[in-house]
């Protein structure tokens, strides 16, 4: 429940460094990809369901106006969204003007719109007018309780100390959270407590609390029947939901995305967020009835079926598999090699391979995104590196665990050194090579979903899904394929090593 | 044919310390001493498998060096202890290893073999299986055809029999006896059982101590040791009537 929370959390502690190192970075290897005249839009969104469903908004209207135009959900978090747009990867995405202005364009003074867009000009990226509503922190409580009372907005709430507030841990630490909000609105209720967001909503259901936090388009807040407090101090932050977009798209395009400023109320995409994450509806779904009363636009939506689905998630993972172990094998037993025969590098080789699998493998991805941008090819790069150590350090190791007096033999034999290394050491060292190349298969099967978070597809795909619907048959459909996939590989070079062995 | 000059060698101690000797074309000469004499590591330097700290070896007038190790090994053939034949090879490919690399026809390796079967001999038949499918009889006898495939004038051996039950020792022996003299090969026989040093030496070197302190017929070792050493070493020897 309420992934969105947290995602947004983890987004806002982004810090500064990392995120300027990031722009540098992107902004040297951008505009490579300038030029692309009649290729379809490419429309990104990050992992939460507000951000997809407004992705298939601006889609749909792109395709609605004749143009092609696609959509590459959950692509990851505000920076690989941003990098993504500077580099031309992506040409559209939703954002917050809050997000901008604290975590993008952290540090620059920025006081208004106009202000907003000459900054973000400078990146060559254009902002729409805001869309109508306002993804902030809120106050909510149960639409009765606050009625009986006449609570409508925050300050209204210093009439009620005997209320019970029950908190997310998360907005109870933070400063601009509860702490800064009890000093500006000067609140003082007698019962106050941090607990899970999920719990919380079972306590305002249950009568145990009656006053808890939210973010102003959770889809809970219809479940609920919540009123959403006013913010009378102007005390939260503004999230307004603009698109941001690169400049020189053609105009029709930009028009496209412009129909939707001020043309999405809070209630509006509280309903929407609900229809999806409550009532199990599709997002294009959702998004194709929106424009049809909105707009009275007629856009196709195509559902998919469960097996097509599982087709591509399937071509799409053993493509990053495939590909990247390949690759890997095809390195790293020279590298293995390599180890055994030059003393020299042999310490700092097995370090460096060692090294990198220690990256978390989440960061290892990230990392590929400046280099490489999104989508599969830095999935690969990450997936490969990921791949080294089992096959290096078998080679190494089944090389050197050849008896000496084996060795002897070979050499007094008179043959040169190249010779024995690819008719007496490597065919000895194959069984522990092989066994390196399963536990990399194996590996790169489980760690490849992860893909799915910089746009790369494949397993993960449903899973991230999944888990942004809160959806347990959809994480499934990504998670038992993958096990599925784990153990045929596993069986296959099992079946290799009773082969050979015979 | 072998000349071994001042050679010294030392690990975390000293193994060889100028050692010199000389193996006369078409002599067996044993060289026999305790556990770590230092005469598997003189067989190692005369190969050319470990480098010599000092001192020279010459084979065939030749001095060994980096540049003719591997043409040199080729006129040498090695046999070890336990055989050292690959795993993963069968007896055949073991054979052909060597002659493949040189680029052999088939014709010339299968005529090799038949010859170096019928001496030593081998079944053809038993050439098709993997080394962990024979006796340790035969892989010894597999292994000393693969050291005799191209025909080279010298062997060395290092304690080839060592492993072997005895019925099958003393088979071996007595066949590598009539082996050595037939082909008229230079051999250099590396054993802790004088005995076998003895009935396949013409000349027996005995070691100790990184040190060659005798060297001589069998005869001149028993009835002029050199030292109280040499005279322990051959009464060690124990006699399977001594205490009846």
């Amino acid at each position: 429940m309420h992934s969105e929370v947290r995602w947004r959390m983890c987004e806002m502690k982004t810090s500064a460094a990392p995120a300027l190192t990031f722009l540098l970075l992107s902004f040297l290897l951008g505009n490579v990809c300038e030029a692309r005249q009649q290729e379809p839009v490419r429309a990104g969104t990050k992992v939460f369901t507000e951000s997809v469903v407004l992705g298939e908004l601006v889609t749909q209207s792109i395709q609605s106006d004749g143009r092609q135009a696609e959509l590459i959900k959950q692509l990851g978090g505000t920076q690989i969204l941003w990098n993504a747009l500077l580099d031309g990867e992506i040409d559209v995405y939703p954002e917050y003007t809050g997000t901008i202005t604290e975590e993008i364009l952290a540090g620059s003074e920025i006081g208004s719109i106009a202000e907003l867009d000459s900054v973000l000009a400078t990146y060559g990226i254009e902002m729409t007018r805001p869309l109508g509503f306002n993804n902030t922190y809120a106050i909510g409580m149960k639409e009765e309780v606050a009625a009986e009372r006449g609570i409508r907005t925050i300050t209204d709430l210093r009439n009620h100390p005997g209320l019970s507030y029950g908190f997310s841990n998360e907005f109870m630490d933070r400063s601009d959270g509860w702490p800064g909000l009890r000093q500006a609105a000067g609140l003082s209720p007698e019962d106050v407590r941090g607990l899970d967001h999920d719990l919380a909503y079972r306590g305002l259901e249950a009568g145990n609390i009656q006053v808890i936090d939210l973010y102003s388009t959770d889809p809970e807040i219809e479940y609920y029947d919540l009123r959403v407090l006013e913010d009378d101090l102007g005390y939260f932050p503004e999230y307004e939901a603009v698109y941001l977009y690169r400049r020189g798209l053609d105009k029709n395009v930009v028009e496209s995305i412009r129909r939707f400023e001020g043309a999405i109320s809070r209630s509006e995409m509280v309903r929407m967020n609900a229809a999806v994450k409550i009532d199990r509806e599709g997002d294009a779904v959702v998004a194709s009835r929106f424009l049809a009363d909105t707009f009275g636009i007629d856009s196709e939506v195509y559902e998919e079926g469960l097996w097509d689905r599982l087709l591509r998630h399937t071509i799409d993972h053993l493509y990053l598999v495939g590909i990247s172990l390949g690759l890997a094998i095809l390195f790293a037993i020279p590298l293995g090699v390599l180890a055994v025969k030059v003393k020299s590098i042999e310490t700092p080789l097995l370090g460096a391979v060692g090294i990198l699998q220690t990256v978390p493998s989440l960061a290892l991805l990230v990392f590929m995104i400046p280099l490489f941008g999104i989508g599969a090819f830095p999935a690969i790069a990450a997936l490969f590196l990921y791949s080294l150590l089992p096959i290096v350090r078998n080679t190494h190791s089944g090389i050197k665990s050849i008896a000496g007096p084996l060795m002897e033999s070979a050499r007094a034999l008179g043959l040169p050194n190249t010779f024995i290394l690819r008719r007496v050491e490597l065919p000895l060292a194959v069984p522990s090579i092989l066994a390196g190349i399963k536990t990399s298969a194996v590996i790169n099967v489980g760690t490849a979903t992860l893909g799915a978070l910089i746009g790369a597809g494949g397993y993960g795909q449903p899973i991230l899904t999944g888990i942004r619907l809160d959806s347990v048959p959809l994480i499934l459909e990504g998670a038992i394929p993958a096990a599925v996939l784990a153990l045929l590989v596993q069986g296959f070079f099992d079946l290799i090593e009773k082969w050979i062995s015979k | 044919m072998i000349s071994v000059k001042r050679i010294s060698k030392t690990y975390d101690e000293q193994v060889l310390k100028d050692v010199s000797l000389d193996i006369p074309g078409g002599k067996t000469v044993s060289l026999i001493g305790p556990s770590g004499c230092g005469k598997s590591t003189l067989l190692r330097i005369i190969m050319g498998l470990i480098d010599a700290d000092s001192g020279r070896v010459l084979i065939k007038e030749q001095q060994l060096t980096a540049q003719n190790v591997l043409s040199l090994r080729r006129q040498m053939g090695y046999v070890i202890q336990s055989g050292g034949l690959f795993p993963h090879l069968t007896a055949r490919e073991n054979l052909t290893l060597v002659t493949g690399f040189l680029g052999w026809e088939g014709n010339r390796e299968t005529e090799r073999i038949n010859e170096l079967c019928e001496l030593t001999n081998i079944a053809p038949s038993d050439l098709d299986r993997q080394p962990d499918g024979l006796s340790g009889g035969q892989a010894q006898r597999i292994s000393l055809m693969r050291a005799l495939m191209l025909d080279p004038d010298i062997i060395l051996l290092d304690e080839p029999l060592g492993s072997i039950d005895p019925l099958v020792r003393y088979e071996l022996q007595r066949d590598l006896k009539g082996i050595f003299k037939k082909l008229r090969k230079t051999v250099l026989l590396v054993t802790h059982d004088l005995g076998e040093a003895a009935y396949l030496g013409d000349q027996i070197a005995l070691m100790k101590s990184g040190t060659i302190i005798q060297k001589g017929t069998i005869n001149d070792i028993v009835s002029n040791p050199a030292d109280s050493f040499v005279e322990q070493f051959v009464n060690a020897q124990r006699s399977p009537l001594e205490d009846v």
